[in-house]
């Protein structure tokens, strides 16, 4: 394994809602939205984070960002690469403040994301003036920078996001996290609200600016075949918890958890020359307010056990680098994509 | 052979203050009894208008201006007529009749398809009643029975659930239950499974499916999910700019796509062939101002394949057979051929 520092370390973060009811609000359980994740991210990689909705996965991004305190667990960020490692999970506001700069993010909706009241100097310009970090002509300079890097003229400069398409605004979106040099970008289903052709041109713009600036991403998507092509490492989520973290190439030959194998199957495909075979899982996921006694999995799971139902799996490796919750994950085999034909 | 819905030249305009737009402009379809036929395009393709044409449901200011909806119905006596469904007046007692009754349809966001004030079971209930002579009792005895067939788990308790109570996936399956509940032999399916996870997509995929085989009816698929419309369709129709570019059997389609535009869109979704990290390929630029009328090609300009050839921009716009039951409208194809 790499030695080199990690960029953010999470270790075993935990996010439980209270869950309030009647007249006098009594807590009377939590919503465990997280519950024990951890993972690692590396200067300029892309970590991929998967999962059905309600799986945990924004709320992750969130706490990455500083939008929620955690309610256990750790958010080393180390951005000078000395170490020099803070928890962001824990630290004062006022200290949080400086490092602000470092963690960006990239929404879903690029309608909703951008005030419509700003033009696009504006917005680019907003965070340098706040932060101190350039004005005047040196102002100007860099918000010219910043739209030439996501492939927008100096023209677009005056006008207002209503006048732009959505592959557009998603660019202004990137052009604005950039402007304080983040080292690390939260990008939360950054193409799920774009057509196929325009989510081609947005990720290859991210691809682009992360092997030009040296970014770190942590790419959060249900698309798993998107998910596959972009990220190094991916951390696969079933309510709450990890169930699967591996480097892609290994993730998709050869998963090790039941999950994964059923997520993978059922990605539509297009591919005419292989036969397909779907595994379509019964019912739904967990409800985390009161996830099922031993694996949260185990009710939808073709291979589960009794053992399955009783005590619940730690993540564990299973081979170097390649960590899964299941009971079984050595001696089941799971079929990658090649033998289910998927077509990610 | 006679087809069950035939769908001619199609026209619907959109009169606005600032011009026409033009959201389906000529689109010729078929479908037969039992078979999918599957309409993929992206957003402002004008996908959505067709679906809601055949219904007669095109919201203000948007008029049918020309074409033909040829709906074979049955009249009772085992025979069928055609009607032509352009010529009937939406808000008729005959249109009325039709809609639910022989053509259904199923929405991507089922949470605006059901009121919130009244349970599932009373509007399926509502829908059948409308529709056949039924008493309550045996009404909400059907309605049971369909909750069951579309996968509702303990459905005599269900029935009596409101909307917000359920799940989006048993939602949508609510909302099948409804569509299904008079037997309707077309359904148009518009993005019911944008909203959900996959692997709740593909139970209702699988769903939609088996009960196609049960109930023997068609569908009329639309997406802007390529995968999503190879799983379901026999036969795919790809709309561009309120065109239609391409038609194939779904394996000539997605094995040998012969329109620029298609071969474009394919691409851009990563495969396990495409090298991880490697640029994926887009389409450049926009679509066309949705005002200016286009005689030529609505691709010209963003296509890769014919270098600007003039032929591509003056041609006008025809869908030309290349293949048997393969229909495509790119001049350089055609004129080949």
């Amino acid at each position: 394994m790499n030695s080199s520092p990690y960029l953010l370390e999470v270790q075993d973060l935990k996010k439980h809602f209270p869950l309030r009811r009647g007249m006098l609000k009594k807590t009377v359980g939590s919503v465990k939205a997280v519950d024990g994740v951890s993972f690692a991210v590396r200067p300029g990689e892309t970590l991929g984070l998967v999962g059905e909705s309600g799986c945990g996965k924004t709320t992750v991004g969130r706490m990455i960002m500083g939008g929620y305190t955690p309610t256990a667990g750790h958010i080393w960020f180390q951005p000078n690469g000395d170490s020099s490692r803070v928890d962001i999970g824990s630290i004062k506001p006022k200290e949080m403040r400086p490092l602000r700069r470092y963690i960006q993010m990239v929404f879903q909706d690029p309608f909703a994301s951008l005030n419509p009241r700003m033009t696009v100097r504006e917005i680019l310009s907003e965070p340098l003036i706040v932060n101190k970090v350039a004005k005047g002509r040196e102002l100007e300079a860099r918000v010219r920078e910043l739209v030439d890097l996501v492939g927008l003229q100096v023209s677009h400069l005056g006008r207002y996001p209503h006048a732009f398409s959505g592959g557009q605004r998603q660019r202004i979106s990137i052009a604005r996290a950039l402007a304080l040099y983040p080292k690390l970008l939260v990008a939360d289903e950054p193409t799920s609200a774009l057509d196929v052709s325009v989510q081609a041109q947005i990720i290859n713009l991210a691809m682009e600016i992360q092997d030009r600036l040296g970014l770190a991403y942590v790419f959060i998507s249900h698309d798993l075949g998107l998910v596959r092509h972009f990220s190094q490492r991916i951390v696969l989520m079933y309510v709450g918890k990890v169930v699967e973290y591996a480097p892609a190439g290994p993730l998709f030959a050869r998963p090790r958890h039941p999950y994964t194998e059923a997520l993978m199957s059922n990605v539509p495909t297009t591919r005419r020359d292989v036969t397909t075979r779907k595994i379509i899982l019964k019912g739904e996921p967990a409800d985390p307010v009161s996830p099922p006694r031993g694996c949260a999995f185990h009710p939808r799971c073709l291979y589960a056990r009794a053992l399955c139902s009783e005590t619940e799996p730690q993540l564990r490796e299973i081979e170097p680098g390649h960590l899964a919750a299941c009971h079984f994950a050595e001696s089941l085999n799971l079929a990658g994509c090649g033998a289910l034909g998927c077509v990610i | 052979m006679s087809h069950l819905l035939e769908v001619d030249n199609l026209k619907v305009h959109f009169l606005l203050d600032e011009g026409t737009v033009r959201a389906v402009d000529g689109v010729s379809f078929a479908v037969d009894k039992g078979k999918s036929l599957g309409i993929v395009g992206e957003s402002g393709s004008g996908k959505s208008v067709i679906g809601q044409s055949i219904l007669r449901i095109v919201p203000q200011p948007g008029k049918i201006v020309d074409g033909k909806i040829l709906l074979a119905k049955a009249n009772g006596n085992g025979d069928s007529e055609l009607i032509d469904l352009v010529q009937v007046p939406p808000h008729s007692r005959v249109m009325r009749a039709i809609r639910g009754r022989d053509v259904a349809m199923i929405f991507q966001e089922p949470m605006n398809s059901f009121s919130p004030l009244h349970t599932i079971g009373s509007q399926i209930i509502e829908a059948l009643r409308l529709h056949s002579d039924v008493s309550p009792s045996e009404a909400r005895e059907q309605a049971v029975e369909i909750l069951a067939k579309v996968g509702i788990p303990r459905p005599q308790y269900l029935v009596d659930a409101y909307p917000h109570q359920l799940s989006g996936g048993m939602r949508q399956r609510a909302m099948i239950a409804m569509a299904l509940i008079c037997r309707p032999r077309i359904l148009i399916a518009d993005e019911p499974t944008t909203a959900l996870d996959v692997t709740i997509q593909a139970q209702i995929l699988d769903l939609l499916k088996q009960l196609q085989q049960e109930f023997g009816m068609s569908i009329l698929f639309i997406s802007h999910n390529l995968g999503v419309i190879a799983d379901i369709s026999d036969d795919v129709l790809v709309v561009y700019f309120g065109r239609v570019m391409e038609r194939a059997p779904v394996d000539v389609l997605f094995k040998e796509p012969a329109h620029p535009y298609t071969k474009a869109l394919l691409r851009s979704v990563p495969g396990i062939d495409t090298p991880v990290r490697t640029p994926l390929a887009t389409i450049e630029g926009t679509l066309p101002n949705p005002l200016v009328e286009i005689p030529g090609c609505p691709f010209f300009g963003r296509c890769h394949e014919c270098g600007g050839d003039s032929v591509c921009r003056d041609q006008p716009y025809e869908l030309t057979q290349i293949d048997e039951r393969h229909y495509v409208a790119c001049p350089r194809i055609c004129i080949r051929t």
